[in-house]
């Protein structure tokens, strides 16, 4: 069992909603990111999703292209990513899985990124442009190393396809719960029950379901459908206006405040 | 009237031209992608639609295009090269078809398989302008909505394009992330895309992008190529021995490759953009320090740093100033069937020079690196050779960045 079967086995048996928070690897620089993932870590996030700057983040919109940017602009790169996680890694609880565009983890080697990977402590890894139908090398080398990989499902995901993700994912399926690119939205996408319900009509793996959430009431709307809700864009902006400031107490007590909002789940 | 023939060499099942192409795309696209494609096999199997795309070409973009030789070009070559001559030159004056470049071609044909779909909004990306203004263009004639983004750095240095393409009736989305230019425009685009999905066509410009992409957009363009092939043949009675074009995505490239690709006595030269120095960021030659790998959608040869990002690129045509290569031309390199080299600013900017005074001509930015480099190759070939130039496209938007240059 992957430390993330293990994390999801866990919150079922509480019968509590998941938290997973996405962070740019390297926002606002390498030392304070570090310090932001224990900070998610000891807030209660159960998952850190640590995303690799990219030069060309084309599937995200504009708080985390910017994220991507100071994280560039301060030296970041895949290699330290992997470091910061390195770094991270014995003193966080929270499961770890990255999220890449493949052209970074293509340049390193397929081979060599998951072995550096895994000697990180990373649990899991999600490429955003390879999709499925892309992923048989990545697969084989994470089996290799021991890697979750994860597989994102959008609403224009057919239920083909939903089975044939279900079938190779580990760990979790991450669903989007509306069209578009990342960011922070008032409410959560009508569609996301449908699209859960979707999902979990065809596979017992845990669902976390992202896009738009930034509220303790969007948390506990997904808590109903899904095993956990990402936090992503919302968080990414905590960090983005307090960069001069106090941003681990920031980013704790935006997190709380999301937490402290998540009942313990009662299933529609 | 002829009925377009479509093109021989598809990629395989799963979009790969050898190990090029693919479809790496965020999930959200994957059944978008295969719609399109489900859609462009059933129009170009359907004789109706190509009936339909042949009368617009030859009633609207004014096709067949001519071949024009460019006489006064080969005798001052002659000259300078003391004895062994000159090869002979032609130009495919893709310059005169409507609009001004070969980009009408493809924007015309995918701007009717986007009404064949039902789709009543079209977005694109452009980097020089011209494939914005043959979209927005092809959109007014069809009734589309259409949105074009294109980079900040772009909008300020082709100027008359962006305000064409508003005449025309299109909405010009600036684009100030990243390197302000084509390849931000493209990221624009497809977040676009990724969010109006259901409503929205996205017409791409070149042999770029997720596969049927780099398919179809050749397959628009093979016109050139069919047409060269037959005219040449009746100009000169035997096949060019090179035929030259410039490539930035490389879409006029594998439109006029595809007429002689099947003839292993015509060399293909397909000619990128040197920029300043072959120096991180300040070029577009893929070909030269480029490596493989992915961007936006497919995997062919990028710029890249060791990290993985993309690097900056420079040129002084806007078009060939792109950090990737369409993959077909990736496929072509290694196959050994089509050479590529490059051409820098400074070359370019002369051959635009020499075809002006010599041939009363003003080529694009982007096809002058093709002039220049086929007048390299006319010394080297002497009087018994013949090059075949793909003018891509007419110069008129790139008259200020000249005049601000001190050209002329």
């Amino acid at each position: 069992m992957s430390r993330l079967d293990g994390i999801f086995a866990g919150l079922r048996a509480e019968g509590r909603t998941g938290l997973v928070t996405f962070t740019t690897a390297g926002d606002p620089d390498l030392e304070r990111s570090a310090e932001v993932l224990r900070v998610l870590d000891r807030a209660g996030a159960d998952v850190l999703e640590v995303g690799v700057p990219f030069s060309d983040p084309l599937a995200d919109g504009p708080v985390i292209q910017r994220a991507s940017e100071r994280a560039l602009a301060a030296g970041g790169t895949l290699a330290t990513a992997l470091d910061l996680v390195a770094g991270v890694r014995a003193s966080v609880g929270a499961g770890i899985v990255l999220f890449t565009y493949a052209n970074p983890v293509l340049r390193m080697g397929l081979t060599t990124f998951m072995a550096r990977a895994a000697d990180a402590g990373v649990d899991g890894v999600l490429v955003l442009d390879l999709p499925i139908e892309e992923a048989d090398a990545l697969r084989s080398a994470a089996a290799g190393a021991g890697i979750d990989p994860i597989f994102l499902l959008s609403p224009t995901t057919t239920e083909a396809r939903i089975r044939r993700a279900a079938a190779l994912g580990r760990g979790f399926l991450y669903g989007i719960s509306r069209l578009g690119v990342t960011g922070a939205r008032d409410t959560v996408a009508a569609g996301a029950t449908e699209h859960a319900g979707r999902i979990r009509a065809v596979t017992d793996l845990p669902i976390a379901l992202g896009f738009g959430i930034s509220r303790p009431e969007h948390v506990a709307a997904v808590g109903r459908w899904a095993d956990a809700a990402v936090v992503g864009s919302a968080l990414v902006d905590v960090i983005a206006r307090n960069a001069s400031g106090d941003l681990a107490g920031e980013v704790e007590r935006y997190v709380r405040w999301l937490r402290g909002a998540v009942p313990v789940r009662t299933r529609e | 009237m002829t009925t377009p023939v479509f093109g021989r060499r598809d990629p395989d099942g799963r979009g790969y031209f050898g190990e090029y192409g693919g479809r790496f795309v965020p999930e959200t696209l994957v059944e978008p992608v295969e719609q399109l494609e489900r859609a462009y096999r059933e129009a170009r199997a359907d004789e109706r639609f190509g009936a339909e795309l042949a009368v617009l070409l030859a009633r609207y973009v004014g096709r067949p295009t001519p071949i024009s030789e460019a006489a006064r070009l080969q005798t001052s070559l002659a000259s300078d090269a003391g004895g062994g001559g000159a090869a002979r030159l032609w130009l495919k004056r893709e310059d005169l078809a409507h609009t001004g470049a070969h980009k009408i071609n493809n924007a015309l044909g995918q701007a009717l398989l986007a009404v064949r779909m039902g789709k009543r909004r079209v977005v694109a990306e452009t980097g020089a302008g011209q494939h914005g203004v043959a979209t927005a263009t092809a959109c007014a004639l069809l009734g589309l909505e259409c949105v074009v983004y294109m980079g900040a750095d772009d909008m300020a240095r082709q100027a008359l394009n962006v305000y064409r393409m508003r005449l025309l009736g299109a909405t010009v989305t600036s684009v100030a992330a990243g390197s302000r230019t084509l390849k931000d425009a493209i990221n624009e685009a497809m977040r676009d895309w990724v969010t109006n999905v259901g409503r929205t066509y996205y017409l791409l410009g070149s042999v770029l992008g997720p596969h049927p992409y780099p398919l179809m957009v050749r397959e628009f363009q093979s016109v050139i190529g069919r047409e060269a092939r037959a005219q040449y043949r009746e100009l000169a009675g035997r096949p060019p021995d090179a035929v030259v074009a410039c490539v930035g995505g490389g879409s006029n490239a594998l439109g006029i490759f595809d007429g002689f690709v099947d003839d292993p006595a015509v060399r293909l030269i397909g000619v990128e953009a040197g920029g300043e120095a072959l120096v991180a960021g300040r070029h577009a030659a893929r070909f030269a320090t480029g490596a493989a790998g992915v961007l936006q959608g497919t995997r062919s040869y990028i710029l890249q740093d060791a990290a993985g990002n993309i690097e900056l690129t420079h040129s002084i045509s806007a078009g060939l100033d792109y950090a990737a290569v369409g993959p077909e031309h990736a496929w072509l390199r290694d196959l050994g069937r089509a050479e590529y080299t490059s051409v820098s600013d400074a070359e370019a900017i002369e051959a635009f020079g020499a075809l002006a005074r010599s041939e009363g001509i003003l080529p694009a930015l982007e096809s002058a690196h093709a002039v220049a480099y086929a007048c390299r190759l006319a010394r080297e070939l002497g009087g018994d050779g013949s090059i075949l130039i793909n003018l891509s496209g007419r110069g008129d938007k790139d008259v200020e960045t000249l005049r601000d240059r001190g050209e002329g």
